[in-house]
């Protein structure tokens, strides 16, 4: 067995370096070849702008927004794409340069989690009570069909019912 | 002189107002409403506080006329002639630029209610004398809380001052000012110099404003303790015709929203949309309601509810859109008439609640609901969803408020959040409107229900399956083509039910019967319409939401786009000056469907030079099946490049524009005056 003298280790050193820098070379080479891919179309951009919201109008998105500080905005979009930026990346740097006005909808954190609890809440809520609403009224119901024996058939043509509301009215 | 004139008018009309409030009052202390003592001294009060009333409508109108006469004839010494007209503009511009601005549109507002509060002093008031003083009271508070706002704090009559320190707008000269006359004024904003923006804001007024002659008699019968149905009965056609112009004023501003603005769609859940929209949500749940308490006698309170909500919606609507609050809500704080309209919408909202409360009790039901599956419990269902709407609109336009004012951080609610709240909404909405008409009043089993809806039921999954068959497999699409053909079918199923009954009992052919029928229950068959309308509408949002697709390319003369079977080729460019200061931008588009050339559009875009802002006017080839939309979004006439082009395919959306007409003939039919006058 040799021993590991210090020029072999050296030998081993040096070629492990060889390798990891030939390997960063082909990474480098691959990252620039792929972001040398045809500039992104107008739609690519767009598909992107539309998520978000023009920064200085309001409520206006920005793929449709057509002020010249949006038309750079888009550019910036293109040019980050080009850069091989994700969809997200670009987003979250919106987010941090503009804030979360950009995002069509506000971010699900603290406080802004009201704004998606609180319409369920209230609709479900509405819908107990409605249903609490008809118990009762069919057991007030019962009691009296109980009590009366039965409730007068109710008049099932329209126009009877009509002329009975008439001549109700009329009393 | 003539401003002065304007101005001091409105003042009188103001203490008119207030005038009338108080001689109402007065006049209901003391019972002098009842005709016996129509005649005597105390008795003139009420008719002295109708008679300040009706003279209201024709003071505004010589104000109006007034600030028209300064618009018109281009005086731009005053500020707002300054902001709104300009010598380039056409005359009818310059007249409808009388709603183009703030304090014009606040008097326009005044004006139109004045119009409404004379017109129902009009009427005939024998067998509801007790009303009239509170009626008064509240369109004359309303009415004078408007003028206020346009006399002390929006005044479009205030003219330009050249003072030490610079240019004030001020009605009065302040101290050594001199008088200044620009020679031309700022112009409208271009985007409102179209036909569908002159006349949506006057609908959605006209909306606004009806809508307080159902609160204001829902308020008298409140405070006289009268608790049956008349004030609904007396409103009903007065609802009809607000829910009316108010539908047709969102629908018109929809449109102008397609043909001006240049983003491919109609509605983009735009705060200022919704802030117009909340009342037809409460006014809408509010017509449904209402026939509950005919029928039934039962719901009143929730109906006094639903009208003092949808009041208070359209106050808070104009304050939303008039008030700054929206752009940043310390804009709010320091717009004077922002706080003045956070008031009067919580005086009002507390008293009427509070006076609700008070009578509920004399508010109870006559009758009890039966089963869960009648019309009545279904009108409750169609209720709760209308207000799950109304939630979710107001908590989307309230929250970024909110957010503001607590933690300092802008947020946007767009139109992600609306739609997956409201799509099941609507969804369930039109699962009502088809099963709700076969079912019947009081009682209603499952039995019934179903013997009477699996007919058009089976017809309307045949559609589905149709649908499914000819490649259409998204599924909000099929369940939303599905309902729509429920209620169509349920719909069409009712005219056929109820003209064979008809003609079988009386002979008549089928049509003459249907046509007697319908004449005889035009509210019922008018509602028919509208439901009709209102699937139709459906379509179209549905063939926009599900189907639509866009394509923005940059190309060179000769060369074209594709989008969704289309092919819409680069023809040429021209640059141009045009009437009204306008430079436009006109492209050449020719457009073909596979080889087939099917005609040119020219989508193009004006530049306003005293404004200097662009508007984007797109060309549209429309069909029932679909739309073309061409946008021109950037041009180097030079370069090879070319120009850039955004087509959007909006399949179906024309139906969302005949919808709307079916609307309109469907509610005339409801709202005709009956031969036999019920009131």
């Amino acid at each position: 067995m040799k021993p590991f003298t210090a020029s072999r280790i050296t030998y081993y050193v040096s070629r492990f370096t060889f390798y990891v820098f030939l390997l960063l070379l082909i990474f480098a080479a691959a990252k620039t070849a792929l972001a040398q891919q045809p500039t992104p179309s107008d739609d690519d951009v767009n598909a992107i702008a539309r998520q978000l919201y023009c920064p200085v109008c309001e409520n206006t998105p920005l793929d449709v927004c057509p002020t010249q500080a949006c038309a750079q905005w888009r550019d910036l979009i293109r040019q980050m794409l080009a850069e091989g930026k994700s969809a997200d990346e670009i987003e979250q740097y919106f987010v941090e340069n503009y804030g979360a006005r950009v995002l069509s909808e506000p971010p699900r954190t603290g406080l802004n989690w009201l704004v998606y609890i609180l319409p369920p809440v209230a609709f479900l809520a509405g819908a107990y009570i409605l249903y609490r609403a008809f118990r009762s009224w069919r057991a007030l119901d019962k009691q009296a069909a109980a009590q009366e024996g039965s409730a007068p058939p109710l008049p099932a043509d329209e126009y009877v019912a009509r002329l009975e509301e008439e001549l109700r009215k009329r009393k | 002189m003539i401003a002065d004139f304007g101005y001091g008018v409105l003042v009188v009309t103001f203490l008119l107002a207030l005038f009338s409030v108080g001689t109402a009052v007065y006049g209901a202390r003391t019972k002098s409403y009842l005709p016996e003592r129509g005649r005597s001294q105390s008795g003139r009060w009420a008719e002295s506080a109708r008679r300040a009333m009706l003279l209201t409508f024709p003071l505004v109108t010589l104000a109006s006329l007034a600030l028209i006469y300064l618009l018109v004839t281009g005086q731009y010494g005053y500020q707002y002639v300054y902001s709104v007209t300009s010598n380039s503009m056409p005359m009818y511009l310059k007249i409808t630029a009388l709603w183009g601005g703030q304090a014009g549109s606040l008097l326009f507002w005044s004006w139109l209610m004045s119009a409404f509060a004379s017109a129902v002093m009009l009427r005939k008031w024998e067998r509801d004398r007790e009303f009239l003083p509170w009626v008064i009271v509240v369109l004359s508070l309303t009415l004078a809380f408007f003028l206020a706002l346009t006399i002390f704090f929006e005044n479009p009559f205030a003219s330009w001052w050249q003072t030490a320190s610079g240019e004030v707008a001020a009605m009065f000269r302040p101290a050594g000012a001199l008088p200044l006359t620009p020679s031309d004024g700022m112009g409208l904003n271009p985007l409102l110099r179209h036909p569908g923006m002159i006349i949506h804001p006057p609908m959605l007024y006209l909306g606004f404003v009806s809508f307080v002659i159902p609160y204001a008699f829902a308020i008298a019968a409140l405070i006289t303790g009268r608790s049956d149905d008349r004030w609904i009965r007396i409103t009903r056609r007065w609802t009809l015709v607000a829910w009316l112009f108010l539908s047709m004023g969102l629908v018109l501003g929809a449109r102008w929203a397609y043909d001006v603005l240049g983003w491919g769609g109609y509605w983009g859940w735009d705060p200022v949309e919704i802030s117009a929209f909340m009342p037809w949500l409460t006014g809408t749940a509010f017509l449904h309601s209402v026939m509950i308490q005919e029928k039934r006698g039962m719901l009143k309170q929730w109906n006094m509810l639903l009208v003092i909500l949808t009041y208070d919606l359209v106050i808070f609507g104009t304050f939303l859109t008039r008030s700054g609050v929206l752009s940043s809500v310390h804009a709010f704080a320091q717009s004077a008439i922002g706080p003045l309209f956070f008031a009067f919408i919580g005086l009002t909202l507390v008293s009427s609640v509070s006076l609700l409360v008070y009578r509920w009790n004399d508010l109870k039901a006559e009758v009890e609901m039966k089963s869960m599956l009648s019309r009545e419990a279904l009108f409750l269902l169609n209720n709760l969803l209308f207000m799950g709407v109304l939630i979710v609109c107001f908590w989307g336009v309230i929250f970024p408020l909110i957010s503001e004012l607590v933690t300092n951080q802008k947020v946007t609610v767009g139109p992600p959040f609306y739609e997956r709240a409201a799509a099941p909404l609507f969804g369930a909405l039109m699962l009502l409107m088809g099963i709700a008409p076969l079912s019947a009043w009081g009682h209603s089993t499952l039995k019934t229900l179903g013997r009477a809806v699996w007919k058009p039921a089976l017809a309307a999954a045949l559609v589905v399956v149709a649908v499914f068959a000819a490649g259409i497999h998204n599924a909000v699409a099929l369940i939303g083509f599905g309902l729509v053909a429920l209620v169509i079918f349920v719909t069409l199923y009712e005219f056929w039910r109820g003209g064979m009954a008809r003609h079988r009992t009386t002979g008549e052919n089928f049509f003459t019967a249907l046509w007697h029928l319908a004449g005889r229950n035009r509210r019922r068959y008018g509602g028919y319409l509208i439901h009709i309308s209102m699937v139709l509408m459906a379509i179209g949002i549905l063939g926009m939401q599900v189907f639509q697709t866009e394509t923005q390319g940059a190309i060179p003369q000769g060369s074209s786009l594709a989008l969704a079977g289309y092919m819409v080729k680069f023809d040429s460019v021209a640059q141009f000056d045009s009437a009204g200061g306008r430079n436009v931008t006109r492209a050449v588009v020719s457009v073909y469907k596979g080889d087939q050339y099917l005609g040119d559009l020219y989508p193009r875009r004006d530049y306003f030079y005293e404004s200097g802002q662009p508007m984007t006017i797109p060309g549209v080839r429309s069909t029932l099946a679909d739309d073309l939309y061409v946008i021109l979004v950037d041009w180097q006439p030079i370069s090879a490049i070319g120009a850039t082009f955004k087509v959007y395919h909006n399949p179906l959306v024309n139906w969302l524009w005949i919808g709307s007409l079916v609307f309109i003939f469907g509610t005339l039919v409801a709202a005709w005056p009956e031969k036999i006058r019920e009131t």
